[in-house]
């Protein structure tokens, strides 16, 4: 197979395409529901023609960007979290182990702290700022030195980062009340009230870190292999681990400062996407990517229509599914080994 | 019998603790060299040096009369294929996925697959033996056929030189004794030049035709393999003392410990 292209191929194409069409079906599905339900035609004529009324307000100024927030956000870092288990050779990384939400938290409450509670929009740039440096430090202190050969380095600074500057913010929020009530549900990961500017606003930076990780994806196998391999090989890891890692920040990065820190979405969907399509990251990436957006928007809309409140994080409900997955995956693993 | 790969004057260190001390080193052209050594003697750092996966302190390593300091990571890969010990795959790789590997450092940036590599990837699986297990993931196989599986990759890179630390560790003697045969054929029908660290003196001595003795990070005897094992020799680098006779098989020396 020169090009590549065999049964499997077809089945994964499949896969791909399923999923897309589940994508579709699911925003349609979470766009028209809500306190008031909208019908599809309704919410087609808002999009194609619209006429100013109420219902087209809703859906074009509140539904429409939380279902735009959910598949940018959930497709950032679902693909994130695929890149950083591939660039530690360790299926529990995350993109939260740079160090990405303790940063965009720590930067977040700063602000708060220092200058009240601004717009969305602010805290949005600060949040973004936040997690690129907390991962800039973390990668830093990872890679240069001694253990700078080894991913063990990088997981170890990842972690003393976190839990430090996770100790930080809660430390200033003891102190300061107001701040921890408008900074609670941001900490959960929610996608309420998000505006289609903020959309637009990092959705340069995703499309920009989707398109670099995809051809980064060939390049991701080989890294896989370990350092030591990757070099024999004639890949640079120094390098191509940076270029993977300035591509999380971006993803990531971007992510938490649209929806606030979002777990378990880049821990899960890269799982899922390997025992679906298996190793190769050229497929990985794409199904991560699709398969993210799909989880946190079929994860918000099933929280709203649960709890039935329009603020209930994305973040929490995520985590009641994602923990007994986890939880599964990580017995099954250990059963393995044994 | 020129020198492919060749160290001058080479140190080499891991912080303070130096490993390697001023050691010249030759590795002859279309041969098959083994390090031999006691644990600590330095097997595996000269290997790596070799390799260019570490650098060493002071001194150059040669490949063709060239230091391999002016040879970019890609341009390295082409030439010399490497396999160290307890290499790592990530669960689910096929072994066809392993063998394209090999194929990385052929490919530019945003290079196509073509018919050219799919040839040396089927070649490499072939003089292998692993074309049958091709769709087989890796944590499935068994150690030999894993350890082939990863020759094979670094037999798809088609360089001229094969660096090897401890193939056989781990392996049955039936696939020791495979993986012998493998090596004598590439240098014999293949011309390459294949160095590896190998334990086992005995089969040192029967398959390598230039044999590095190491103690301490310098070497105490090279050549052929019956002017290297000599009893003498095996109590000094070793501490054991044996009897060495002549192998009623390949007439080569054999260290029958006392």
């Amino acid at each position: 197979m020169i090009c590549g292209f065999d049964t499997n191929d077809g089945k994964r194409l499949f896969v791909l395409l399923f999923l897309c069409c589940m994508l579709v079906g699911m925003s349609m599905w979470a766009v028209t529901l809500g306190m008031m339900r909208i019908s599809p035609f309704t919410v087609w004529n808002a999009l194609f023609s619209f006429d100013g009324s109420r219902e087209h307000l809703l859906v074009t100024t509140i539904r429409l960007p939380r279902v735009l927030a959910g598949l940018v956000a959930g497709s950032a870092l679902a693909v994130s979290g695929a890149i950083m288990q591939a660039v530690t050779n360790n299926p529990l990384a995350s993109p939260g182990l740079l160090g990405i939400n303790a940063g965009a938290a720590f930067a977040v409450v700063l602000m708060m702290t220092f200058f009240g509670a601004g717009t969305g929009d602010v805290y949005m740039w600060f949040a973004f700022c936040g997690a690129g440096c907390a991962a800039l430090f973390v990668y830093a202190l990872g890679s240069f030195g001694p253990a700078g050969h080894s991913t063990t380095g990088l997981i170890l600074a990842g972690a003393i980062v976190a839990t430090f500057l996770t100790a930080l913010t809660s430390a200033v929020l003891i102190f300061d009340q107001s701040t921890l009530d408008a900074v609670r549900l941001w900490t959960a990961g929610s996608l309420a009230g998000r505006t289609t500017a903020q959309v637009a606003a990092v959705a340069p930076y995703i499309l920009t870190g989707l398109i670099a990780a995809f051809f980064l994806a060939r390049h991701l196998v080989t890294l896989s292999l370990g350092a030591d391999a990757a070099r024999s090989l004639g890949q640079n890891p120094m390098v191509w681990r940076a270029v993977a890692i300035a591509i999380v920040i971006l993803l990531a990065g971007s992510a938490v400062a649209l929806a606030g820190p979002i777990g378990f979405v880049g821990l899960i969907v890269p799982h899922i996407a390997r025992l679906t399509v298996g190793v190769d990251y050229r497929w990985i990436l794409p199904f991560c990517a699709i398969g993210g957006a799909l989880l946190v928007i079929a994860a918000d809309t099933a929280g709203r229509m649960v709890f039935a409140s329009q603020s209930f994080p994305v973040g929490v409900t995520i985590a009641l599914i994602g923990a007994p997955f986890f939880l599964w995956l990580a017995r099954n693993r250990a059963g393995e080994a044994v | 019998m020129s020198a492919k790969l060749a160290g001058q004057q080479v140190s080499i260190a891991y912080g303070e603790q130096r490993i390697v001390e001023n050691l010249d080193l030759i590795v002859p052209q279309r041969r098959f060299t083994a390090l031999v050594g006691p644990n600590g003697s330095g097997k595996s750092t000269i290997l790596r040096a070799l390799a260019g996966l570490m650098a060493p302190t002071k001194g150059t390593i040669l490949l063709d009369g060239r230091s391999i300091d002016i040879l970019s990571t890609k341009e390295m890969a082409k030439r010399v294929g490497v396999l160290l010990q307890g290499p790592v795959a990530p669960e689910g790789l096929t072994v066809r996925d392993l063998v394209k590997q090999g194929r990385y450092p052929h490919r530019s940036l945003f290079g196509r697959w073509s018919a050219e590599h799919e040839a040396a990837c089927e070649d490499a699986m072939m003089l292998t033996g692993t074309t049958t297990l091709a769709d087989t993931p890796l944590e499935r196989l068994s150690g030999g056929q894993r350890q082939r599986a990863w020759i094979a990759m670094t037999l798809a890179q088609q360089g001229e030189v094969l660096l090897l630390d401890e193939p056989t560790t781990y392996l049955d003697l039936a696939h020791q004794i495979e993986l012998m045969n493998l090596i004598t054929k590439l240098v014999r029908d293949h011309g390459k030049t294949v160095i590896a660290v190998l334990h086992d003196l005995n089969q040192a001595a029967r398959y390598a035709e230039h044999i590095v003795m190491l103690k301490g990070g310098k070497i105490t005897a090279a050549g052929r393999p019956e002017h290297v094992i000599s009893e003498a020799a095996i109590a000094d680098v070793f501490g054991v003392h044996s009897v060495i006779i002549r192998d009623p098989v390949a007439g080569t020396p054999l260290c029958v410990p006392l």
